[in-house]
């Protein structure tokens, strides 16, 4: 089952496709700033300070949705003792990690001019810290344990307790009464954003899902090199 | 296809999973007082008693109901069911209009008054330009 993550061939495929994907990032990206910062209209409340949320919201769910695949991995890590999964989840986490910290700080920017305060302990945004400090933790642990084995186990322990807060995140805004406002996109329910500001919204999503795709791939290939390097075959 | 140590792993993350949401689940539930943010004009009328301690209400700015003098707000913020009257001296947010959301931190005098120390525009999830509002608001 998983012949397919043999790292050598990995490697190779990896050297190639970075190329690839760094291009396709830069056209995106400079797609989506035109489109959020120049072409899209103003919020008739907000104003301009809606374009924060065309960095906002992407970085918010992709250090979300890489939390949860980092989660789904180690539980694969666990159940299937492939230690490939857990070097695919360590490479994982740096984008991640950085893109909570850019989304928290993007909301403290939007909340001055909207809110009238930078910061609000509600539960969004309390959650949003509990899952950086869970990154922080999970990175850290990477680093402290020199045994090898060791540190699989635990960061994998740690991505699994984690995984519990992800559905806190996207659910604290209905369950209590917080200053950040619901989602806007429902799947079940009307889209209350109006198109012209979702298409900038989908194309940013898109750029910062290749930039995490692009670190991804530099980091996995690292990962990779210090193997070869320690005289290791496979892991 | 897969061996039973494979199986009795999978039941293993199942049930520890299991046994952190409830856990964090009950904790959350007994916590919900301080979890929440603020608590709407219909909570405050059925407090049991009024605590000296600063509180947040929120809810919709009424229409029609601010009422700017010298240095000194008075608006009334309002869940559609029950009512509080606010007193605020100090600057507002810019997004701080009257049918839109606010949040008001303060001293509660009684049920039907509270004097702020801080007042937060609540922003909802509505995104639109200005024309298309413009057109909405003219039906």
């Amino acid at each position: 089952m998983f012949k397919f993550f043999e790292p050598n061939k990995i490697f190779l495929i990896n050297s190639k496709v970075t190329k690839y994907v760094l291009f396709l990032f830069i056209i995106v990206l400079s797609i989506g700033l035109l489109e959020a910062l120049v072409l899209s209209p103003e919020d008739y409340k907000q104003s301009h300070s809606v374009r924060i949320m065309y960095v906002h919201v992407p970085a918010a769910w992709i250090s979300i949705g890489i939390f949860s695949s980092i989660a789904f991995l180690s539980m694969g890590v666990f159940i299937f003792k492939n230690k490939n999964l857990s070097l695919i989840s360590k490479s994982l986490a740096p984008s991640g990690f950085i893109f909570n910290i850019v989304a928290l700080v993007t909301g403290a920017i939007w909340g001055i001019p909207t809110w009238g305060t930078w910061w609000a302990w509600d539960a969004r945004i309390t959650s949003m810290v509990i899952l950086l400090l869970f990154y922080l933790i999970y990175l850290l642990s990477w680093r402290i344990f020199d045994n090898n084995d060791k540190a699989i186990k635990i960061t994998s322990i740690i991505a699994i307790f984690g995984v519990i807060n992800v559905p806190i995140i996207k659910f604290s805004v209905d369950w209590w009464t917080t200053l950040h406002q619901p989602s806007s996109i429902n799947i079940l329910s009307k889209t209350s954003i109006h198109s012209s500001m979702l298409i900038p919204l989908a194309i940013m999503t898109a750029a910062f899902a290749l930039f995490s795709l692009l670190i991804f791939l530099m980091k996995y290939n690292t990962e990779l090199i210090k193997i070869k390097n320690k005289g290791l075959d496979r892991l | 296809m897969y061996g039973k140590k494979v199986k009795l792993r999978i039941l293993f993350i199942s049930l520890l999973l299991l046994i952190i949401s409830l856990t964090v689940f009950l904790i959350l539930k007994s916590l919900e007082e301080n979890v929440v943010y603020f608590k709407s004009p219909t909570e405050i009328k059925t407090l049991n008693e009024i605590q000296s301690k600063k509180i947040r209400v929120g809810g919709m700015v009424k229409k029609k109901s601010v009422v700017i003098k010298s240095n000194e707000i008075n608006f009334v913020i309002t869940d559609l069911k029950s009512e509080i009257n606010v007193t605020y001296s100090g600057s507002v947010p810019n997004l701080f209009t009257e049918g839109k959301g606010v949040v008001a931190e303060g001293f509660l005098k009684d049920r039907n008054y509270l004097v702020a120390t801080k007042i937060l525009a609540k922003h909802d999830e509505n995104y639109m330009p200005p024309e298309v509002k413009e057109a909405l608001g003219d039906k």
